[in-house]
């Protein structure tokens, strides 16, 4: 692989609760979060990584970290050959230009009192990139680049569809030239045909633009359709990464075939299995080994001790890693045999 | 309760609200009937009209909005004319409902062994000790593990999932005939998703009681309903057997909606095709068929056409006369 543009290196982020008075005078500790452990993800220039979880995962605290919203513990981020986690004053200002976030909720991201001309311009008159007298300008080409009209631009952000509004986010985040953009749920508050909409013209965006992208979703779908490469997170850790055909076709750990397969399909076509009533445990008592192995059907004697390490899968695009001890190694076998079988182009 | 049996009908269902002059229509003449052991789902995007139809059937269609014509049987008794008192009757013993946002729905500051003691004394004429042991039976019946333990415990020590196992375990208490679910499962995680609507289902096929189950997911209303009605602007565009409209969808709004769905299938060759421009603005509707604006194969007749179905849910209507015809 290329050298990366973002890669982060073994992060780490807890959050502490403040201990309740009565805890304190029982001298109990306060309880802590475990949101990130020792995560770590590469994004290639020009790539688009998807990052699937379910609520707690932590794939929104690592969008944070990035950003520098979150002070992680432990671990490193590095942009482009530069330290993230140490960088500040002019250094921080241009990383802050340079990675770009788009959130879930475009109506609490968009200043209810400004004109969204306004608000797509400012960001970019902050940086300097551009004067305030071509705002006008300025922003009406990045309208009419989000599919809105330009005369769209002195109206304010309450007078704009869901889905409307999210191209009015896409805009200002596009503003000021991004290299990374992060784009977190962005498309799950829409409604599918408008959900549509949207990720078509982030492809565009992507494709024209030629901008790196982190995408981050508990939709697996739109995951599949956006993704070059994707990482799979379970409480707090990425435990299944590879290239999104690999992973989605071959999915080598028990909790990617768990989702895939709890997907809704419209043939209605899932086989009924047994039923599993075991939730995500708390991200306040991470289970010991493989914090999976409560849910997991596969689960062996040491899974519920040794925290398995990422072992990488043979496959034709390569870096096809998972953190199971039992998946890898049992389809390994079958795959062998595959391979003895098909001559290896 | 009889298989088969008829329980729920609805004709001509039109909910307004007030708006300046002219009232919003929030549901245009809706008509489905309900069956005993059978599952009728209603799909569309937001402000469609599903999930106030469904409310409606109850009574409970949010102010100001009103019931404005047609009628809501329960085995032969109208409940748009029924007096608040046998509505009350009714909820949560014939009809029950499940919402979307279980932690919404339970009381913060009771237990949960509080909450469902309450159901079962008021709603089933328990007492105090046989409303404890059903409670436990009940939340053993929906996968609540060690169920004594979760009867002490308050709202916010349970998961999103765990919580709406206790909602359906309120709900199905009094062994109600109907259960209506509003987007049961839009707050919870996807593997969660799958486990309460085979719970659902489970208990469907214990009791024989039926289900209309309100979703924007597609996916979800192919895998549990056996019935669909597809919404859109208020209006019903296309109802029928659930296998028949996902495989073979009528009315150019379904079909979009279908195309519309991001597959996991990675091979890249079907990409899902937006439905272009904006959701419809229940003020503004154009006459004749609300999805016009945005559909593909409209033409000037379009404006003109009275939008009802050319057939009921058994036999797969559509309200497009002219989707056939230009395939």
């Amino acid at each position: 692989m290329t050298q990366a543009l973002l890669a982060v290196e073994s992060l780490t982020k807890r959050f502490a609760d403040r201990a309740s008075v009565t805890g304190r005078v029982r001298g109990h500790a306060a309880a802590t979060l475990t949101a990130l452990d020792d995560v770590s993800i590469a994004v290639a220039p020009g790539e688009t990584l998807g990052i699937v979880g379910e609520s707690g995962s932590g794939k929104s605290t690592l969008a944070r970290c990035i950003m520098r919203l979150y002070e992680p513990d432990a671990g490193s981020i590095t942009f482009d050959g530069q330290d993230v986690l140490g960088a500040n004053g002019a250094q921080l200002r241009a990383l802050r230009r340079a990675i770009q976030m788009v959130y879930q909720d475009p109506y609490s991201s968009l200043n209810p009192r400004l004109r969204i001309g306004s608000a797509i311009a400012e960001p970019a008159i902050v940086h300097g990139l551009i004067e305030r007298g071509e705002g006008d300008r300025f922003a009406g080409d990045l309208l009419e680049r989000v599919g809105l009209s330009r005369e769209t631009a002195p109206r304010y952000a309450h007078e704009f569809s869901g889905g409307q509004r999210q191209r009015i986010a896409i805009a200002r985040s596009l503003a000021v030239r991004p290299r990374l953009l992060i784009a977190d749920e962005a498309v799950s508050a829409l409604d599918v045909s408008i959900q549509a909409q949207l990720l078509a013209l982030l492809e565009e965006i992507r494709r024209d633009l030629g901008l790196t992208m982190v995408f981050i979703s508990h939709q697996l779908s739109v995951i599949s359709r956006l993704a070059d490469r994707v990482a799979i997170m379970y409480l707090g850790r990425v435990v299944e990464s590879g290239s999104t055909a690999d992973v989605f076709a071959d999915p080598r750990h028990p909790y990617t075939q768990m989702l895939l397969e709890a997907h809704p399909r419209l043939d209605g076509t899932r086989v009924p299995r047994p039923r599993l009533t075991t939730d995500t445990p708390s991200p306040y008592e991470i289970p010991a080994g493989c914090r999976f192995h409560p849910r997991c059907p596969l689960a062996e004697e040491r899974c519920m001790s040794i925290d398995p390490p990422e072992v990488e899968i043979p496959s034709a695009r390569g870096g096809h890693l998972s953190a199971c001890h039992v998946l890898p190694m049992r389809e390994a076998i079958t795959e062998a045999a595959v391979r003895e079988r098909t001559p290896s182009p | 309760m009889q298989a088969g049996a008829e329980l729920l009908e609805v004709r001509d269902l039109t909910i307004a609200f007030p708006a300046g002059e002219k009232p919003l229509l929030a549901a245009d003449r809706v008509a489905f009937s309900v069956t005993a052991g059978r599952t009728l789902g209603l799909v569309g995007e937001s402000g469609c009209g599903k999930s106030v139809t469904l409310r409606s059937l109850l009574g409970m269609v949010p102010y100001p909005g009103e019931v404005l014509g047609g009628e809501i049987r329960w085995r032969g008794e109208d409940l748009v004319r029924a007096s608040r008192r046998r509505l009350t009757a009714l909820r949560g013993r014939e009809i029950s409902m499940v919402f979307q946002d279980p932690t919404s729905c339970l009381n913060p500051v009771f237990t949960i062994g509080d909450q469902m003691g309450e159901t079962l004394r008021k709603r089933a004429g328990m007492s105090k000790a046989q409303a404890r042991r059903r409670a436990v039976e009940l939340l053993e019946r929906v996968g609540v593990p060690s169920p004594e333990r979760r009867l002490r415990a308050y709202p916010h020590h349970l998961s999103g999932g765990m919580r709406q196992r206790v909602m359906i375990a309120i709900a199905i208490a009094a062994e109600p005939q109907l259960l209506l679910a509003d987007e049961p499962t839009t707050a919870l995680d996807v593997t969660t998703q799958e486990q309460i609507l085979s719970l659902l289902l489970e208990v469907q096929r214990d009791t024989g009681m039926a289900i209309v189950l309100v979703s924007h997911d597609l996916g979800v209303i192919a895998e549990t309903c056996d019935e669909v009605i597809v919404m859109y602007a208020g209006r019903m565009l296309e109802a029928g057997l659930a296998p028949a409209v996902m495989r073979s969808p009528r009315h150019p709004y379904t079909r979009g909606l279908i195309k519309a769905m991001p597959s996991l299938d990675v091979s890249g060759d079907v990409p899902a095709a937006p439905i272009p421009g904006q959701p419809p603005n229940l003020a503004a509707l154009p006459p004749g068929c609300p999805f016009q604006p945005r559909c593909a194969l409209a033409r000037p007749d379009c404006a003109a056409i009275p939008v009802t179905l050319d057939g009921d849910l058994m036999a797969h209507g559509s309200a497009c006369p002219f989707a056939e015809a230009a395939a």
